[in-house]
């Protein structure tokens, strides 16, 4: 591994995303939109929008960060230009670690953004500051970015790729907690939401964004969802292979 | 001159089937080989076993007098896929810097490939812009940018018009002259003429490893389409 080809491949990716304009409009704008929809579907809701809301401001960045990377991924692999580095003296871990470099920035970038607005415009409250906040959601995007390649590599076109992500995406969504908490939900569905590394990522903003004293399990959470990047980054390593069918 | 390239009963199997079936090729340092042969004859896959990236290959495969792939050799062979395999959403410079940054070149080794493959002022144009000969001329300026020992070319004249073309096979030549060994694939056989070497492949399987002037004597053909012809002609009486 070396900082010079880390460093080099997290400039490039991230000069690839500035050339696509309208990705970049997309990634701010999209977010903004959807939470600026929600304040205005629960209007006279106030604290529902609290309680699902200021957390999806961390959460965003999971998600889009798991599409972005896979399709980019996929092309890397589609276009050549993964194998044609893979016979260059580039470490794996270079390009892993400049993806999560590149990546990381624009989850900071976003997820401030989103922010600004949800806890400014909109009126959410962050008891405990919004730095708190843009730190989960820079973790969260990791996450997502490492199980965004790691998929990657079980999908051949880009038709597919999209739709890993309702396929692996959605379910935690819905088991994370946020929509219906999870001690309410059936016993199956709540042990297995236990298994599912997004649960983490929702209790982390969930304890973030309320009014009670931060308590000793957040940092349980941003482990679990520490660990859980590292092995699908490790599973995504294997799946870059130098030699191919 | 010690081989650059040494390979003995290389079989690959592809999809359940035997793709390549043991082929032996040995090829002097310092000089252009033809790999010439029609199209789905197995030339990209005896290729990728020499660079190192091919799955499921038995036998050996030696290069620079290493095992294929060895890590010690990444940054003394260049690889160049029929597909140009450059980021189309960047620039020339762009590219060249990054693929640059990652083999560690020289300063100015960019400007120096770019002129080379003929792109000097169109150095910051977007690849996806640029017409398919341009795009695979910013292939090759990649994998000359670490000054390779051994360059493996996969079709990488196919589609230039006349001009480019003898001004590429004189950079060949001139690579050649400094030392560097050349692989080149290519399905027209009229580019067999520029080669100091012939490897004649088909349907998976070496038929001749020659000179266009042998190749040319041994079927008393005066044409080297023709001479490719009656090359197979006999290897299929043969079996």
């Amino acid at each position: 591994m070396s900082g010079r080809s880390t460093g080099a491949t997290a400039a490039r990716v991230l000069r690839q995303i500035r050339r696509d304009r309208r990705t970049i409009a997309l990634l701010i704008i999209v977010p903004c939109a959807l939470l600026t929809l929600m304040r205005y579907v629960l209007s006279g809701r106030s604290a529902t929008f609290q309680e699902i809301g200021a957390p999806l401001c961390g959460l965003f960045p999971f998600i889009i960060m798991f599409l972005v990377t896979s399709i980019t991924m996929l092309r890397e692999r589609t276009s050549g230009t993964l194998e044609r580095l893979m016979t260059m003296p580039l470490a794996k871990l270079d390009l892993l670690a400049g993806y999560g470099i590149a990546f990381g920035v624009l989850a900071v970038i976003q997820s401030t953004i989103v922010c600004a607005l949800g806890f400014g415009a909109l009126g959410l409250k962050s008891p405990h500051g919004v730095p708190l906040i843009v730190a989960l959601a820079a973790l969260n995007a990791l996450l997502g970015m490492a199980l965004g390649l790691f998929v990657s590599a079980f999908a051949e076109t880009e038709f597919q790729a999209v739709q890993f992500m309702p396929a692996v995406v959605l379910p935690q969504l819905l088991l994370c907690g946020l929509f219906v908490p999870r001690d309410a939900m059936a016993s199956l569905l709540y042990d297995v939401s236990w298994l599912l590394p997004f649960t983490y990522a929702y209790e982390a903003l969930r304890k973030a964004t309320s009014p009670a004293p931060l308590p000793s399990s957040l940092a349980v959470d941003v482990a679990v969802v520490v660990a859980a990047t590292l092995a699908a980054l490790a599973l995504g390593a294997l799946t870059l292979r130098r030699r191919t069918e | 001159m010690p081989a650059a390239i040494r390979t003995h009963a290389l079989t690959v199997n592809r999809g359940g089937s035997e793709v390549l079936h043991g082929v032996d090729v040995e090829v002097a340092a310092g000089s252009v080989t033809g790999l010439l042969g029609p199209s789905g004859c197995g030339k990209t896959t005896l290729m990728r076993c020499l660079v190192g990236v091919q799955a499921n290959a038995a036998g050996a495969v030696e290069i620079l007098g290493m095992p294929a792939g060895a890590h010690e050799l990444r940054p003394r062979v260049g690889y160049v896929t029929q597909a140009p395999a450059v980021y189309a959403d960047l620039s020339v410079r762009e590219n060249l810097d990054y693929f640059g940054r990652i083999l560690r070149a020289a300063d100015g080794r960019v400007a120096h490939v770019i002129e080379q493959v003929g792109l000097a002022g169109r150095a910051g144009q977007v690849v996806a812009t640029m017409s398919g000969g341009e795009r695979s001329r910013v292939s090759l300026a990649t994998a000359l940018l670490g000054d390779p020992e051994l360059l493996v070319l996969d079709e990488p004249t196919v589609g230039l018009d006349p001009v480019l073309r003898s001004e590429l096979w004189a950079l060949f030549h001139e690579l050649a002259g400094r030392g560097v060994t050349l692989l080149i694939s290519s399905h027209v056989m009229e580019e067999a003429a520029e080669c100091d070497r012939l490897l004649l492949m088909r349907s998976g399987v070496l038929l001749a490893d020659t000179t266009p002037g042998e190749l040319l004597r041994d079927t008393g053909q005066t044409e080297l389409g023709a001479a490719f012809l009656t090359l197979i002609r006999r290897s299929e009486a043969e079996a």
